[in-house]
């Protein structure tokens, strides 16, 4: 990535820019891979580019997931379930 | 294109200061592996311009020029003009710009860009409000809706920006939603595809602008479009056309849901039904819904 | 070198198109749309190759530039009076994004009623915005400070835009004869841009997103710093460009006859051009009266000023604008900058001119006689009545 030398408001993508904002969540999406059946609607819904596509699955990333919920919604077999976060 | 067929890039990154259950998040993550890598966004105030994170990080893995709120389109046409002169004209130049950079602020910049034939796509993801400053009525905002500047709801009926946008003729206009990103991908890939100015309009709903939970924002945008209260449809060459269960309402094959369905769930309708049921405001967004439809019938028979 | 004679306005196009920017975004407005005019009929004849955008509005005008700027291209626009106060906020976009924009701002009364005449209240209102101001005095001044203003701008020590102002109807429509080089000649004093910042896919920044007070901060100082060295890179440009071309307008001040001066004239554009004629009158007359013409309102030419009352502790500001509720600009930026470092100075601020009110020789004169006669106060508005 190249940096600019000009003071201006010039700013550089990161993961994460906001922190690690799985620290938002009060519900957490637990995923149950059995029922799983790959139709990749939580990836593409996901608004926070939390749910990742491994092999032929998916995977949540806890650490920027904030627990929206629109994962478990938008699931047509109801793999994913909300639990509320234990702090 | 089938989701499991989407590019797997991302160029909207996990950890941006987007809401929980965010609309404008979950559209542009859809719109950009259509446009892939080789694209360059203006984006004037609205939520995305917050959304970004703050200095010297940014959420987002494009090249983005933020702009004052009425300048989307007109910074837009001076990207396409210095992209034109660096011999860099597959470069996609794109605006991200909510409703009220488009159908209020930035109406003239827009219209002026389109009728210059600008070669550029200009993209209006419309939650309905100014939402970035905490939920004020905008002309994109339906009648009735509460929100803070209309707060026994809005009295008048939103603008058709639609309307306004097929008046210049484009080569290609659409409506999308959020709720279905192979439309909404479908769509700027064709648009990408085309010489000139194109308008995509995404429906996105948002939760504490409408008022609904956070989970459900893809269920608000399908109901929008079951119940007829948002119509997917595309113009292109001169010919409108419907999509997806619009075009099945427009047939005849699909009879829309009541529009109370879509009402019921959104907090900002609550007054229609509480302490009891507004029949005479609800039959006037019936009413309205009615004749959009019928007009919009009408130019697809033409 | 050639000499061409033209209005100061097709003048201003001709330098625009030597320089060779890429992208130009204009909209029409009276007493500038000679200078659009002349543009578009560089492009169309193919003799300026740059993308033209007749956008819908100035503010518009400046929006597209300074997406074109950030894309990475070298950029030109004009305006006068109302254009200029429209763009006013993208006045300050541009220069926070160190986007070196060259603009000819054509100074026109606002209204309303309508005045299309010559005043500076236009650009003297946009003395916050961070772009540097030149005040010509000449047509040739005009072709000159044009291309030098990009030279400058484009400086890594400076970044930031340029506005380059001629006086309404007086310079801009006025023909005089110009001396103008070859355009390889330009080619070599001024090189191809090169951005110090751009959109590139291949590096994908964000320009503009929220940043905080501290980098805000940071980032104006910034901009303060950048000014300061303008001054040094803008008397080096003048210094070339008199070397290369031979024509010379002073740097940030022309100083004129204050040698031995009892009191020195400050002014700028057309009453600087028309105070020389002023001075010049009263010299043969036996009055000691001088001019410091200011050709560069920012970076402000405090040095220069302070000098020149070292010298002569009698100052005649004339201010072709009012600050309404305060005095003219030049005034009282004169006087703010000579408190406490010439205890002596002595300053008169007259304000003239103001809504295309005609300023000649003689009524210079009769202001110099006013302060040599001891009948002028602190402000006098000239000419009331």
């Amino acid at each position: 990535m190249k940096k600019y030398n000009v003071k201006t408001a010039i700013s550089y993508p990161k993961i994460g820019a906001m922190g690690k904002t799985g620290t938002w969540r009060i519900f957490k999406p637990i995923l149950d891979k059995n029922k799983c059946i790959k139709c990749l609607r939580c990836w593409v819904f996901c608004p926070e580019t939390a749910i990742k596509r491994v092999d032929n699955s998916v995977e949540i990333d806890y650490d920027y997931c904030k627990g929206c919920g629109v994962c478990a919604n938008v699931c047509p077999v109801k793999a994913i379930t909300m639990v509320k976060e234990e702090r | 294109m089938a989701i499991k067929d989407f590019p797997i890039e991302e160029y909207v990154l996990p950890g941006s200061a987007a809401c929980p259950g965010c609309p404008s998040t979950m559209g542009l993550r859809t719109v950009l592996k259509a446009l892939g890598k080789n694209t360059i966004l203006t984006i004037p105030a609205c939520c995305t311009a917050v959304i970004q994170s703050w200095y010297p990080y940014t959420s987002f893995n494009v090249p983005i020029l933020n702009i004052a709120f009425e300048a989307a389109a007109a910074a837009a046409s001076g990207i396409v003009a210095a992209l034109k002169k660096l011999g860099e004209e597959d470069i996609n130049v794109v605006v991200w710009a909510g409703d009220g950079g488009t159908y209020d602020i930035g109406l003239q910049a827009l219209s002026g860009a389109i009728e210059r034939q600008t070669n550029f796509l200009y993209i209006c993801y419309n939650n309905q409000i100014y939402s970035n400053t905490g939920i004020q009525r905008s002309g994109a905002t339906p009648y009735a809706a509460w929100t803070t500047t209309t707060v026994k709801g809005k009295k008048e009926f939103r603008k058709d920006m639609g309307e306004i946008i097929l008046a210049h003729h484009p080569p290609y206009a659409a409506t999308a939603c959020v709720s279905y990103p192979e439309d909404l991908y479908n769509k700027v890939k064709k648009a990408m595809g085309i010489k000139g100015p194109k308008y995509i309009e995404i429906l996105a709903p948002c939760p504490p602008g409408w008022r609904f939970s956070m989970d459900k924002t893809v269920e608000l945008g399908k109901l929008a479009v079951e119940t007829g209260a948002w119509i997917l449809y595309e113009y292109e060459n001169g010919k409108l056309s419907f999509n997806g269960i619009s075009k099945s309402i427009a047939e005849g094959k699909y009879k829309p849901k009541p529009v109370e369905d879509w009402l019921k769930l959104q907090g900002r309708f609550s007054h229609l039904f509480k302490p009891e049921k507004d029949e005479v405001r609800i039959n006037a967004i019936k009413e309205r819904i009615r004749e959009t439809w019928q007009h919009y019938k009408k130019l697809a028979s033409l | 070198m050639k000499t061409v004679i033209d209005t100061g306005n097709y003048i201003a196009a001709r330098a625009a198109l030597m320089a060779k920017p890429k992208v130009v975004a204009a909209y029409p407005i009276t007493p500038q749309t000679t200078i659009v005019e002349g543009i578009a009929k560089y492009v169309e004849n193919g003799e300026l190759d740059a993308e033209y955008i007749c956008v819908e509005s100035e503010h518009s005008a400046m929006s597209a530039c300074i997406g074109a700027a950030a894309t990475g291209v070298r950029t030109f626009t004009a305006t006068s009076a109302h254009g200029l106060l429209l763009m006013h906020e993208m006045l300050h976009w541009a220069a926070l994004a160190r986007l070196p924009i060259v603009m000819c701002n054509v100074n026109r009364a606002i209204g309303p009623g309508w005045n299309i005449w010559c005043d500076e209240n236009d650009s003297i209102a946009q003395r916050d915005t961070g772009w540097l101001q030149f005040y010509c005095s000449s047509n040739q001044e005009v072709f000159d400070t044009v291309i030098q203003a990009y030279k400058i701008a484009e400086n890594e020590k400076v970044l930031l835009p340029a506005m380059v102002n001629l006086g309404g109807f007086i310079l801009s429509h006025t023909s005089l004869p110009v001396k103008v080089p070859e355009q390889k000649e330009i080619d070599e004093f001024l090189p191809p841009y090169k951005p110090k910042w751009r959109l590139d896919v291949n590096n994908p920044i964000t320009h503009g997103n929220i940043i905080f007070p501290d980098d805000y901060y940071r980032i104006r100082y910034d901009m303060q710093l950048a000014q300061n060295n303008s001054k040094k890179i803008i008397k080096e440009v003048a210094k070339e460009w008199k070397e290369k071309f031979g024509t010379y307008h002073g740097d940030l001040v022309e100083v004129y006859k204050c040698d031995n001066a009892d009191l020195v004239i400050l002014a700028m554009g057309a009453i600087g051009a028309e105070a020389k004629v002023a001075v010049d009158k009263m010299q043969r007359e036996g009055l000691k009266v001088g001019l410091l013409r200011i050709r560069v309102l920012r970076p402000f030419p405090d040095e220069e000023i302070i000098r020149i009352a070292k010298q002569c502790n009698k100052l005649l500001v004339i201010d072709r604008n009012i600050s309404v509720g305060n005095e003219g600009a030049l005034a009282s930026e004169t006087r703010a900058c000579l408190k406490d470092r010439v205890e002596d100075a002595n300053v008169y601020g007259f304000i003239a001119g103001l809504g295309g009110k005609d300023v000649t020789y003689n009524d210079i004169e009769k202001m110099c006689k006013m302060v040599i006669n001891k009948k002028a106060g602190r402000i006098e508005w000239y000419g009331l009545g």
